[in-house]
């Protein structure tokens, strides 16, 4: 828990030190009419590089304590994270309908054990429901791939 | 104030487009309270783009139905399953599980949903009448006056808001420094976009909610390993009739959940610890304290009562200041500003339409909401007998969804997966989430009245000191911030001089 709470501390430290180069870049002081951009960043950024020193002392001083993540907790976390991410990934590609059907699939096959019927009738009903719903019910356009492209929209 | 306003409010409310808005609205929002990853924050946020074609009254209604949806149904999982859906229902599972695994579930649930109403109902009362009075003084307040509330709020956060104080600051100023990031539109300058494209249009603050609040709920949920054992209640109309005989015992109960809700509520990130605190009165008060734990139908009663009271009271610093008092009043405040109206008390002359409807919505979306769960607690419950496999995928995609809806911008799904990221570390590590969100939305607003007061006074902060009305307001939020100081000091000294110290609270 410790090296994790210093490691945080030590990441925010540093980006508000880069903020706190973009403030001065922009100028911190009084414009002609008024502050400059760079005012409202750079105080909030200074503040922030004395807290995190601050919280990065605090945790210098206490004990270890228990790890942040063990490994058993992280195998689960990373178990939807990865296909989560491979979902976004293919998303840019081949659009969010059939990426999410592939996901939706997959995972059900491999982290549920699920039956191919079900998975294969949720991974094609949800995206075409969610077409649907947003598509058409909401005009609200969804990124789309080759497939809708040859489907025409 | 005058009749009429309200009598307006209800012709909005009572239309039926906004009624179905409601049920709409409480149906939607019962499912995501009762789901994992997905409260009201996270469902208002994922819901707002496709509000942005409705006439605004209806949109609000829309949302803010789903709000007391998720209240609701934050506590059907509580008592059925021990699993608080929000944070506020924690002290709900302390005495509503119990009665639930001795069969008492219906009686639990009725309770609950009765005690959230009750609440609910108290805080619109005392909103319809000071809302407006409100908004009358707060016409009246210039840049310092606003400023200083802001720092009122995000003091109220670091003094009141437990765990670090010197992490609640850090959020806050993460909150603060990602809203900067873009087009500063005083000066038209690009501030940290360090010559990229991607980071001109900044970090919007329903993107971060979603990943915050969504992705990063669903990764705490698996790590602590996800098993839902559920059970099952009876709910039938003797049950809730026999329930609502006993409750008027407890009139002491709800009249002191309902005030402390209240009072706590219209503070940012109030709800939880109304709920605590009127849990722990209750016991305190109680003719049987050693009950309270085992399954005492009191303690279902006061929890409830408190935290439904404070979740409708958050509404009262947004609707007249425009100042949301919990995460997802702020990310209803960045609708109103998608929808073209600007949140103030210049609301209160300009679209009285809009916030009499609102208001008068609250007492309509209640009564319907508490008949609505009360009719289907099985179906709600039932939702989370979907298997996990199922369930992560789809609230993932919701979120993805959500998240591109807001530009139409890929770039915005890699953003609320690293949001996720984030709001899990954070989690874990005691950075509490709601400051930031709220500082990620006001903080375009803090900058210019800070800015503005700055320019009034060529420069000097003691304009904050100077005017009266700020400076009642920023000696409050000064006293907040040094709470986390001063409270360790004077617990130190009142013990060395009572010689006797006391055994508990100090």
């Amino acid at each position: 828990m410790r090296t994790a709470d210093l490691t945080t501390a030590a990441i925010l430290l540093v980006l508000g030190l880069v903020v706190l180069g973009d403030s001065i870049r922009l100028g911190y002081g009084w414009g002609t009419d008024g502050p400059q951009s760079g005012f409202f960043p750079f105080w909030m950024a200074l503040l922030m590089v004395v807290a995190c020193a601050f919280i990065f002392l605090q945790a210098l001083r206490r004990e270890a304590g228990p790890a942040f993540v063990t490994r058993d907790q992280i195998r689960p976390v990373m178990a939807v994270l990865v296909p989560a991410t491979a979902m976004v990934l293919l998303t840019q590609f081949i659009g969010l309908y059939v990426a999410s059907g592939l996901y939706l699939g997959f995972y059900m096959r491999w982290a549920g054990r699920h039956s191919w019927p079900a998975a294969i009738g949720l991974a094609l009903g949800v995206p075409v429901i969610t077409f649907l719903i947003f598509e058409q019910w909401f005009l609200v356009p969804m990124p789309k791939g080759p497939l809708e492209h040859w489907l025409g929209y | 104030m005058g009749l009429e306003n309200i009598v307006l409010g209800f012709q909005q409310a009572l239309a039926h487009q906004n009624l179905f808005f409601a049920v709409l609205g409480i149906m939607l929002g019962t499912i995501i309270g009762v789901l994992p990853g997905l409260g009201g924050a996270n469902g208002v946020a994922i819901l707002l783009p496709l509000t942005l074609r409705m006439p605004p009254t209806s949109a609000i209604i829309l949302l803010t139905s789903l709000y007391w949806g998720a209240l609701f149904g934050g506590a059907i999982t509580s008592v059925l399953f021990n699993i608080p859906g929000e944070p506020w229902s924690v002290a709900t599972t302390f005495d509503g599980y119990p009665l639930a695994r001795r069969g008492k579930g219906g009686q639990a649930l009725t309770a609950a949903f009765t005690s959230s109403f009750v609440g609910a109902c108290f805080s619109v009362v005392l909103i319809t009448f000071f809302a407006p009075l409100l908004a009358d003084v707060a016409l009246h307040f210039g840049p310092p006056e606003i400023f200083a509330i802001q720092f009122l709020t995000f003091s109220a956060f670091v003094g009141l808001g437990g765990g670090n104080p010197l992490k609640t600051v850090v959020s806050i100023l993460i909150g603060f420094i990602l809203g900067a990031v873009g087009l500063d539109i005083v000066t038209g300058q690009l501030r940290m976009t360090f010559g990229t494209t991607e980071l001109m249009q900044g970090f919007d603050f329903i993107v971060a909610v979603i990943g915050l609040f969504g992705i990063g709920e669903i990764l705490l949920s698996v790590e602590e390993g996800l098993s839902f054992k559920g059970v099952s209640s009876q709910m039938n109309l003797r049950v809730v009739l026999e329930t609502w005989r006993i409750l008027p015992r407890y009139w002491r109960t709800f009249l002191r959940g309902a005030v402390i809700g209240f009072w706590m509520g219209f503070k940012p990130g109030g709800a939880t610890p109304a709920s605590f605190m009127s849990y722990s009165f209750a016991k305190r008060f109680a003719r049987e304290p050693e009950t309270f734990g085992k399954g005492n139908l009191e303690g279902v009663v006061a929890p409830e009562t408190a935290a439904h009271a404070a979740g409708v009271a958050a509404m009262l610093p947004m609707i007249t200041l425009g100042i949301p008092g919990s995460p997802t009043a702020a990310v209803m405040l960045g609708g109103l500003v998608m929808w073209g109206l600007q949140p103030g008390p210049l609301l209160f002359k300009e679209k009285p339409e809009f916030v009499w409807g609102l208001i008068a919505s609250m007492y309509t979306g209640n009564i319907i909401g508490v008949l609505m769960v009360l009719a289907f607690v099985p179906f709600f419950a039932a939702i989370l007998r979907i298997p996990f496999a199922i369930l992560t995928p789809l609230i993932t995609v919701v979120c993805a969804i959500g998240a591109y809806a807001v530009h139409n911008g890929m770039i915005d799904i890699w953003y609320m997966l690293v949001f996720g990221v984030v709001g899990y570390v954070f989690k874990k590590l005691d950075y509490p989430l709601a400051p930031l969100v709220l500082a990620l939305v006001l903080g375009d607003h803090a900058e210019n009245a800070l800015r503005q007061s700055l320019i009034m006074s060529q420069g000097s902060l003691a304009i904050f000191v100077v005017r009266p009305i700020a400076a009642v307001i920023t000696l409050a939020g000064v006293v907040f911030f040094a709470l986390p100081v001063i409270t360790p000091w004077w617990q130190r000294w009142r013990a060395n001089h009572a010689g006797t110290p006391e055994p508990g609270k100090a």
